[in-house]
């Protein structure tokens, strides 16, 4: 059984045992506009809780994708290389961004869930 | 309201834009829509396709008005180094106003009235960030039998697009026989526009200046033709990228000159030898010896975008300058950028790296236009 959480930078994470995909949620995307380009980490890669895990790119301005978790970097979606317009399309499913194996599952804890999500997403749009 | 709390202004058409279901952002004093539900990429591909329409009532409109044409384009020559005197009655110009060291004030768009009947006038059109300043300026440099008048209560838009040209001669044929850089007014709607064949994207197209209470009708009229969409601020700035143009205040401003921003074509013969313009001594050197640098289109051999600020260094690591605007161009399916680089440097083909988060990426000179100009001559 999985369990999504959601940061207030706009990633979620699935959490699927031991590991979390994680991506951007469809605000996020939609907030972006069309992407172009994306920078992913090199496998293996430890990565902090809110430090800086990819960059995505729309025609209009480049961002940071933050982790939601602390953990290692176990894999990335490198098809979003050649067709970063998943990330538009499927947000949640085709276009996740990269799979960490969690250090620490108690921050999971400290992250919104799919509720408390939108109505967050509700109270800045 | 923006974060400081200063109010933005609006176009006649800001309404239109909210109700079409635009994201709007403030930009020069105004809030303008940034793209509309299709996105930056779609329209942009649609400009090229088809033909989207753009309001750009931020731009400043305005008339310098003399007892006749000599007069006030002689007046306008001590300003700006086009070659004015010369323009046939209907002819646009594209021209810069100079600082008195050959730096841009501003870049503008200059129109011989065709009509017998407005004798003396010559129609400006100046960006939206410093019009202030511009009109300050006239007023401050334009002898006493030169006027400024403003023209604030109208709007503008820019049809751009293969289709343009059918759809605009629908509601006003006279416009099909109009060739690039030419206005004239025409009536549509029962509205007197004045419209020229010309634009900021690389396409056909027209900019059609309107009395304001008129825009929202001759908008609608324009939007009611399917092959033409709402194209934002976004799609406008991926465009003129792709057509090599400078945006003020990002690849010009008051430190580049118009030689060293490759504007050299719109300096005339006439001027060049003449002089008569501010900063004449600089552009004269420049045009004789070289600049030290100049501006340069640039590819990035991969996929990531290089954005304004960049820096540009050579293969081996020297730092020769920076990218003063960049990202991708739907077009050419891939990121582009300009910048300025030493002359030693701007050769095409010449290998660069463009340095984008701390990682320096293979990229080359290339020759400007992006994509190619499709202008009806």
């Amino acid at each position: 059984m999985s369990d999504t959480r959601y940061t207030k930078d706009h990633e979620y994470i699935r959490v699927e045992g031991d590991t979390g995909i994680v991506g951007i949620t469809d605000y996020a995307q939609s907030q972006l506009g069309d992407v172009v380009y994306v920078e992913l980490p090199a496998i293996g890669k430890a990565v902090e809780k809110g430090g800086e895990a990819a960059v995505v790119e729309s025609v209009k301005a480049a961002s940071e994708v933050y982790s939601p978790v602390s953990g290692e970097v176990v894999a990335v979606n490198s098809d979003l290389e050649s067709a970063p317009g998943a990330i538009n399309e499927d947000p949640a499913g085709a276009g996740w961004f990269l799979k960490v194996k969690i250090t620490d599952a108690s921050e999971l804890d400290g992250l919104m869930t799919e509720e408390q999500y939108a109505d967050y997403v509700k109270s800045i749009s | 309201m923006t974060e400081t709390g200063e109010t933005l202004l609006e176009t006649p058409l800001h309404a239109r834009h909210v109700s079409a279901g635009a994201r709007m952002v403030p930009f020069a004093g105004y809030d303008m829509p940034v793209q509309y539900r299709d996105g930056v990429l779609a329209e942009h591909l649609w400009t090229r396709r088809s033909a989207g329409l753009f309001d750009v009532s931020h731009m400043g409109q305005a008339w310098i008005v003399g007892t006749d044409f000599e007069t006030t384009a002689r007046a306008l020559e001590t300003l700006v180094p086009a070659d004015i005197v010369a323009l046939k009655p209907g002819q646009q110009r594209y021209s810069q106003f100079l600082n008195d060291e050959g730096g841009i004030l501003d870049d503008l768009m200059i129109v011989r009235p065709a009509d017998p009947a407005l004798e003396g006038r010559i129609f400006l059109i100046v960006n939206a960030g410093v019009k202030e300043r511009d009109y300050a300026h006239l007023e401050a440099k334009l002898p006493g039998s030169v006027r400024l008048e403003r023209d604030e209560d109208r709007a503008l838009l820019a049809l751009q697009g293969p289709q343009a040209v059918d759809i605009l001669a629908a509601l006003a044929p006279d416009v099909a026989q109009m060739t690039f850089m030419t206005g004239r007014f025409v009536e549509i709607a029962g509205a007197p526009v004045h419209v020229t064949r010309s634009g900021y994207t690389g396409e056909d197209g027209f900019e059609i200046s309107i009395p304001a209470d008129r825009a929202v009708a001759i908008w609608d009229a324009l939007l009611a033709d399917e092959a033409v969409r709402p194209i934002g601020l976004g799609a406008r700035d991926s465009l003129r990228l792709e057509a090599g143009y400078c945006l003020y205040g990002h690849d010009i401003d008051e430190a580049t000159s118009p030689v060293e921003a490759g504007l050299t074509w719109s300096i005339q013969k006439r001027r060049r030898a003449e002089g008569g313009f501010p900063g004449h001594a600089r552009i004269a050197r420049e045009l004789e010896e070289g600049p030290a640098r100049l501006r340069v289109g640039i590819r990035p051999e991969g996929r990531a975008p290089a954005r304004e600020g960049a820096v540009i260094a050579t293969p081996d690591g020297e730092e020769i300058g920076n990218v003063t605007s960049g990202g991708f161009g739907p077009t050419i399916e891939g990121p582009l950028a300009m910048g300025y680089v030493a002359k030693a440097h701007s050769a095409v083909g010449t290998p660069l790296h463009l340095v984008v988060r701390g990682k320096p990426l293979p990229a080359r000179v290339v020759a400007m236009p992006f994509a190619p100009h499709r202008y009806k001559r």
